[in-house]
């Protein structure tokens, strides 16, 4: 009905190929407002909590491995598949499931509509949809627990021909489960990241020039593009291996004998599927670096109450790491026996990303700079950031290198490396912007003290369990070992740092109780918020509601911006802040006498 | 993997050539009053751009089908199939098709209802038939013994071929809401509908082209 009424406007009077904004559609009972949302602000909540959820099933899963690890003779719970399996899951449901649909999924919906000063994604059913199939994709994987032989326990890498071949755990329904849930979540994510993108592109508001927006929606409108140009890669190798599975192609799978038998594959080249998996792999790191770079960004900018520092060195170093990102991908295929030259082109390339990357360390190092620095909950975990981005990348130049990577290679030097730069520092960002935007989403502040606590023991705590790894994989402990018995090369003290590095990881993961207790207390109690806590000057505090209403903004008009989002401590002004949506007074005295010149 | 770079360094010289652009000259620090009446839903319809992008992420997916067919087919059990006569009518028929939605993006710019809906029909017949005439492919090359999994040379064949045929029938949805949007007499959607489909049956066709032409020169 609506549609037609639509129909009878745009066609009387609207120039031939433009297409008027579609009226928002306004839910009036409580299922179409929160469960079947097209509101962006839901969603990214429907995404946040979804991801939360299946992240904490990731956290407990790897408490159990590392209580495997450390007290080995200890738990007869838990057996070598069972090992296998928990690491799998773990990392795919962490790296995937977690942090890929966390940052696009919640910050990129909640975000995104705000900072561009939009009313809604543009297409705010298939918004709704992507969230469904996300849901439907995280259903799938947890019903791998359930099925004969339990999930997958390939690797989060799931090489063949092990990911499918008897021996491995989870070669049954598992390892099929698992390849369908990643090709749901493709295709649950493609219709979100359309939306992301022309949403930035093509709905913002007046003024809201692309140099004008803040880096959050940069970092996180890359990463949607390198997501949706990457992906693809992992859909073609999912469906190629569910087919090798299923009715026995030969795409990946070499001619072998399993269990003493001639097996019916034949010729398929396994180095094939590494290809494309890293081809995907690699900037699936920085599908959840970008965001996390942005979005760190403007949390430094506001906190220290600066602007940041190169802005347009900032934007063209997301778009750099973003192109280079797809020519690195063989840097994790060292081992693979590849022709020397290759490695020597993959490591350059590797070492030539590392300067952008640099470069925006630098910049937020120098935003630091006799910032007027307030020590805010969200401020320490940005900065605990940098820290931990620094330490992980600096291994990651190490790694790049291929006579180097060569005696590392599936240690735990790795473990350590990339839980540093792409799983703790990620994690210490969502930590700092539910933080930071706890209070527009909520209208109310979390407990200072708990969110403090929360942050030095996890800050402190994923050091004692990281930095140890590192010497570990120096003695050349390999990963993906169920337990280690007595070798020739591991010092006594191994299995001591093992059993501290457990303890340090049950710490860690109690104290994200207390973030949960927090976040829950003070939806309840918190103090009121009022519309702009930090005094920040994105467009996401300049709302007339907090927590902004269906539709954002003012009812009849979209904010209009005058100025960056980066105005802190301006020269002369009377607050150290304005607002991006605030004109100077030369401007605002132009409109006022009608003269709206730039406007005519 | 050469192909999937190939398209991918394009896609980003233009990406960087559209940025350039933007930044260049551009003081980000200085404010200034918004000039343009741009207010909302910017000048080029959502939708268009939704399209463009949707067709980028497409040719990422073939062109990485491509790059693994061509690395596979270096080894030493590939057997090329031989290509039945009947693709080449096929190819026909989806360019017709093409050519019918291409005629009905001209009359929807002219108003001409009549050639929206024959350009239509074409358009979405010509795609049923072409489907029809893989499914008889399909037939024969598994009565003649080339089954999906008795070499990968067939197995890229029914892939492939059966990738690009579910991108079609996607296609046909939105064709047939377009239909709707004509049926109703609404010009505004079905310009914008037929439009779209246009160039969607265009991307589709020179995908076939890409892949037919993989197939017969392997
Ligand atoms: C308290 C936090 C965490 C702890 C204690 C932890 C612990 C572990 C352990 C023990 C392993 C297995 C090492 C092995 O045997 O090879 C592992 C693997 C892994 N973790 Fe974590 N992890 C944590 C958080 C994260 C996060 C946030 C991510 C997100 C990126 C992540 C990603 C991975 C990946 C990708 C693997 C590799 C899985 C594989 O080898 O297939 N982890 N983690
Ligand atoms: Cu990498």
């Amino acid at each position: 009905m609506a549609q037609v009424a639509h129909d009878a406007v745009t066609d009387a009077d609207l120039r031939p190929f433009e297409v008027a904004e579609e009226p928002l559609y306004h839910p009036k009972t409580f299922i179409g407002k929160y469960i079947w949302s097209q509101d962006a602000k839901v969603i990214a909540i429907q995404y946040g909590i979804t991801a939360i959820g299946i992240g904490l099933v990731a956290l407990v899963l790897s408490i159990l491995m590392r209580l495997q690890l450390g007290f080995p003779e200890s738990f007869s719970l838990i057996d070598p598949a069972n090992y296998l399996q928990f690491v799998t899951m773990h990392g795919m449901i962490m790296v995937i499931y977690l942090l890929t649909a966390l940052f696009l999924g919640g910050f990129g919906n909640y975000l995104i509509p705000l900072m561009c000063g939009a009313r809604d994604m543009v297409f705010p059913y298939v918004n709704m949809v992507s969230y469904w199939v996300y849901l439907a994709a995280v259903l799938i994987l947890v019903a791998s627990f359930f099925v004969p032989g339990g999930p997958t326990g390939a690797g989060w890498t799931l090489y063949p021909p092990q990911a499918v071949i008897g021996g491995t755990p989870g070669t049954g329904a598992g390892i099929i489960l698992m390849l369908i849930s990643l090709c749901v979540f493709i295709i649950g994510f493609t219709m979100g990241g359309l939306n992301y993108v022309v949403t930035v592109l093509q709905a913002r508001t007046r003024g809201m020039t692309l140099m004008r927006l803040p880096l959050t929606v940069w970092g996180i409108f890359m990463a949607t593009v390198l997501a949706l140009l990457a992906f693809p890669a992992l859909f073609v190798s999912c469906i190629m291996m569910i087919l090798d599975r299923l009715i026995g192609t030969s795409f990946f799978m070499p001619a072998m004998l399993a269990a003493g038998e001639q097996t019916a594959y034949d010729g398929g080249s396994p180095i094939l599927f590494q290809h494309l998996f890293w081809f995907f792999g690699h900037p699936e790191v920085y599908i959840v670096a970008l965001p996390a770079f942005g979005i760190v960004s403007d949390v430094l900018a506001t906190h220290a109450r600066k602007n940041i520092f190169g802005y347009r060195m900032m934007v063209w170093a997301i778009v750099a790491i973003g192109a280079l990102s797809f020519i690195v991908w063989a840097h994790h295929m060292y081992v693979s026996g590849m022709n020397p030259y290759f490695g020597f082109f993959f490591a350059t390339t590797t070492l030539i990303i590392a300067v952008p990357t640099a470069i925006k360390v630098y910049n937020w190092v120098l935003t630091l700079w006799r910032g007027n620095i307030q020590l805010t909950v969200p401020m320490l975990f940005a900065i605990g950031f940098i820290f931990t981005f620094i330490n992980g990348g600096l291994t990651g130049l190490f790694l790049g290198n291929v006579t180097v990577d060569l005696p590392l290679s599936d240690t735990y030097f790795v473990v350590a490396h990339f839980h540093m730069v792409m799983a703790v520092s990620p994690v210490l960002v969502v930590f700092g912007a539910i933080y930071h935007w706890y209070p527009k989403m909520t209208g109310r502040m979390f407990d200072e003290t708990l969110g403090k606590i929360h942050f030095w023991m996890t800050f402190l705590g994923t050091y004692a369990i990281y930095y140890p790894m590192h010497y570990l994989g120096f003695e050349g402990v390999p990963r993906r070992y169920y337990a280690y018995g007595e070798t020739a090369f591991m010092s006594d003290s191994a299995q001591d740092l093992n059993a501290a590095i457990s303890i340090a990881a049950i710490i860690v993961a109690l104290a994200q109780l207390i973030f949960i207790y927090n976040v829950i207390k003070s939806l309840f109690s918190g103090k009121e918020a009022g519309h702009n806590p930090w005094k920040a000057t994105t467009l996401e505090w300049q709302t007339p509601h907090t927590p902004p209403r269906h539709g954002n903004f003012d009812e009849d008009e979209l904010p209009s911006v005058y100025r960056w989002a980066y105005d802190y401590g301006v020269p002369g002004a009377e607050q150290d802040f304005i607002p991006q949506n605030v004109p100077s007074e030369e401007m605002a005295a132009a409109r006022g006498q009608g003269e709206t010149k730039a406007e005519s | 993997m050469t192909a999937t770079l190939i398209f991918l360094a394009l896609l980003m010289g233009a990406v960087v050539w559209w940025l350039l652009r933007q930044t260049f000259n551009v003081k980000p620090w200085v404010a200034s009053a918004p000039s343009g009446a741009q207010q909302g839903v910017g000048f080029l319809a959502p939708p268009k751009v939704a399209l463009g992008v949707l067709l980028a992420v497409i040719t990422s997916l073939f062109a990485l089908f491509v790059s693994a067919y061509s690395i596979r087919m270096e080894l030493s059990d590939w057997r090329p199939l031989p290509e039945p006569g009947l693709l080449w009518f096929n190819t026909a028929i989806l360019f017709v098709g093409s050519l019918g939605l291409q005629w009905a993006w001209r009359g929807a710019a002219r108003e001409q209802w009549a050639a929206i809906r024959t350009g239509l029909v074409i358009g979405g017949g010509c795609a049923l038939a072409f489907m029809a005439g893989q499914l008889i492919v399909w037939q024969g090359l598994v009565a003649s013994g080339y089954l999906v999994a008795s070499n990968p040379a067939n197995s890229f064949f029914y892939v492939l071929t059966g990738l690009h045929v579910l991108h079609l029938l996607g296609g046909l949805v939105a064709l047939a809401r377009t239909s709707g949007h004509a049926k109703a007499g609404a010009l505004v959607k079905t310009r914008l509908g037929v439009e779209l489909c246009a160039v969607y049956w265009h991307f589709l066709f020179v995908v076939w082209l890409i892949l037919f032409g993989l197939m017969l020169s392997t």
